[in-house]
């Protein structure tokens, strides 16, 4: 991890597109501006951190911008992490794909859209993947429901299908 | 005249003879170039659970692979959003049904980062014995699914025996074979019951020498050498990019390794080596992780040698139960006990991510807390579904016969991927 100073001396560095450095338990995250996402993450590989170990959504209800996604980033060499957020707000949520620079983003994005319903801009294929391919909502957003999913056997099915419409 | 048209002989001779055995007439020069769409899973043994590839083939060459995941979706991660931080850990189990002990301990890293917990030195020592037994067995189970893919039936067997061992020993810790709730926030339930350690000592004693069978019999096997050497090798720096790691990054060569590179649970005091392969062809994959069944044996080894004393589970009673004995006798330990069982513990807010690794590459537990006694967001890096992607770009331009061997090397578990 960077330390404090570190982290702010890299903020720094990123300029406008950095809005918040927060050292936490020893772990650096650097809150960006979701419009400078891919050059923030081009700028931090070429400063060693080549590694997108993972991409996951947050959300934040009921604060503004609601939803985040959070880029944790790994450098191998030095082995230093750190985490870069985007927060985008839940009536536009939207943000570049990282997919064509960093390929490991694929299927993580894809969950992210799946589970939050934040659109990558530029995915080469941004469809649901662990839901099924039309269900409606974004399960893991903290307004969803949890539980009353209804169970379709087959014998009710047409019903259910009739309720649906 | 044909014989078909023969009337002296009878109506049987005649159909028979009807049958010529000219090859099909086929649809001009470029029929091997058509491309077939072949639908593989979601229910096929190959798979390794309820995978579902698209795989589009030319000939018996595959040309593209889309997986299809998602069959087995439980919803833990939003599961775990509606329960006490204790809680969550048998449910976060769950994902990743071969190494349960991993899940739980990337969950408990990651909550005691966020809530500053100190885990006691008998408690990590007593962490890293079962994580590297759990790390056997989810080998041995990889090994013998492998290489039934292969053909292989009795080493299947073999391995099924060992890890029977493996889980009396974790039945006789924790009372459970799997999923067992072993690790807790600020350390471990229990303390190993007497008996444990020679009985543990006498499975070091018996691994190593089955793992020498295991290297003897598919070593000097041709056909499995001819299925794996040399097939679908990919290089350390695709992997990199698509988010790799675990035995198939060092398959590659990359000596990659958490465990080394940034040490957690104590794992800095042990002495092991990191086994690599050369070209990160499928045989390299296999020969990694047979070699890490060794190493795990060596650490096991050494945290049984040097187990220190002192508690189990950390002293902090906001964060821990009290031993069952004091609730007889405080009035204290049991207002602790009832507020921890009915509220649970609360943690300060923030978020950490805590890596770790997994038998198939770095796993790694995201939790946010929001101050409340229940996390508002627990998220998994799960090893197997970003190695996934790896597929497609390993097995490429090989025999779909190969695809299978691949897929069983890339060690997908799909409660991992579907969560």
């Amino acid at each position: 991890m960077p330390d404090a100073t570190g982290l702010e001396l890299l903020a720094h560095d990123l300029g406008e597109a950095a809005l918040e450095a927060v050292h936490y338990r020893g772990q650096a995250t650097i809150v960006v501006d979701p419009a400078h996402i891919r050059t923030v993450l081009q700028t931090l590989r070429e400063r060693g951190f080549g590694f997108l170990a993972s991409v996951h959504g947050v959300d934040y209800y009921p604060e503004e911008p609601r939803l985040g996604v959070v880029y944790e980033l790994l450098d191998m060499s030095r082995v230093d992490r750190i985490a870069v957020k985007a927060r985008v707000p839940v009536d536009a949520p939207v943000i570049d794909s990282v997919t064509p620079e960093w390929p490991t983003a694929d299927h993580q994005e894809r969950e992210v859209y799946d589970m939050f319903g934040v659109v990558f801009r530029g995915h080469p294929d941004l469809r649901r993947i662990l839901m099924p391919e039309d269900y409606e909502g974004h399960p893991q957003r903290r307004d969803f429901p949890i539980g009353g999913e209804p169970v379709i056997f087959t014998r009710d099915e047409g019903r259910w299908l009739e309720a649906r419409e | 005249m044909s014989p078909a048209d023969n009337p002296q002989l009878s109506e049987y001779r005649r159909r028979e003879q009807s049958i010529t055995l000219s090859p099909l007439e086929t649809t001009g020069e470029d029929s091997h170039d058509e491309l077939l769409t072949l639908n593989f899973g979601p229910h096929h043994p190959a798979t390794h659970g309820v995978l579902r590839l698209l795989v589009t083939l030319q000939g018996e060459v595959v040309r593209d692979i889309k997986p299809i995941v998602g069959y087995v979706h439980t919803g833990i991660e939003k599961t775990a959003e509606d329960k006490a931080y204790w809680k969550v850990i048998p449910v976060v189990e769950r994902m990743d049904y071969l190494s349960y002990y991993f899940n739980a301990m990337a969950y408990c890293g990651a909550v005691e980062t966020l809530a500053g917990v100190e885990v006691p030195k008998r408690a990590q020592y007593l962490r890293v014995i079962h994580l590297e037994l759990n790390r056997i067995a989810s080998h041995l189970i990889w090994l013998g699914t492998s290489v039934l893919d292969l053909g292989a039936t009795s080493i299947f067997l073999y391995c099924l025996r060992e890890r029977e061992l493996i889980l009396d020993l974790f039945e006789m810790s924790s009372g459970a074979r799997m999923h067992t709730r072993y690790f807790q926030v600020g350390g471990v339930i229990e303390d190993i019951p007497a008996g444990f350690e020679p009985k543990l000592r006498e499975f070091l004693k018996i691994m190593p020498k089955r793992a020498d069978e295991y290297g003897a019999i598919l070593n000097s096997n041709e056909i499995v050498l001819q299925r794996l050497r040399g097939v679908c090798p990919l290089d350390a720096e695709t992997l990199l990019g698509l988010g790799v790691t675990g035995p198939l990054l060092r398959a590659a060569g990359n000596p990659w390794d958490l465990r080394k590179a940034d040490p957690y649970s104590s794992y800095g005091d042990f002495q092991f080596k990191i086994p690599v392969g050369t070209v990160g062809d499928n045989y390299d994959r296999f020969a990694v992780r047979l070699a890490e069944i060794y190493e795990s044996v060596k650490i096991i080894e050494q945290a049984l040698d040097g187990l220190p004393e002192g508690p189990h589970i950390t002293e902090d009673r906001k964060i821990a139960l009290p031993p069952r004995h004091e609730l007889a006798t405080s009035m204290e330990a049991l207002i602790h006990h009832f507020k921890l069982v009915t509220e649970g513990f609360r943690v300060p807010p923030g978020e950490v991510y805590y890596p770790i690794e997994s038998p198939r590459g770095e796993l790694g537990c995201f939790v946010r807390a929001d101050g409340s006694s229940k996390p508002s967001r627990v998220h998994m890096r799960d090893p197997s579904f970003v190695n996934l992607q790896a597929l497609r770009h390993m097995a490429e331009g090989s025999y779909i016969a190969d695809m299978i061997a691949t897929l069983a090397m890339l060690d997908p578990i799909l409660g991992g991927i579907d969560r």
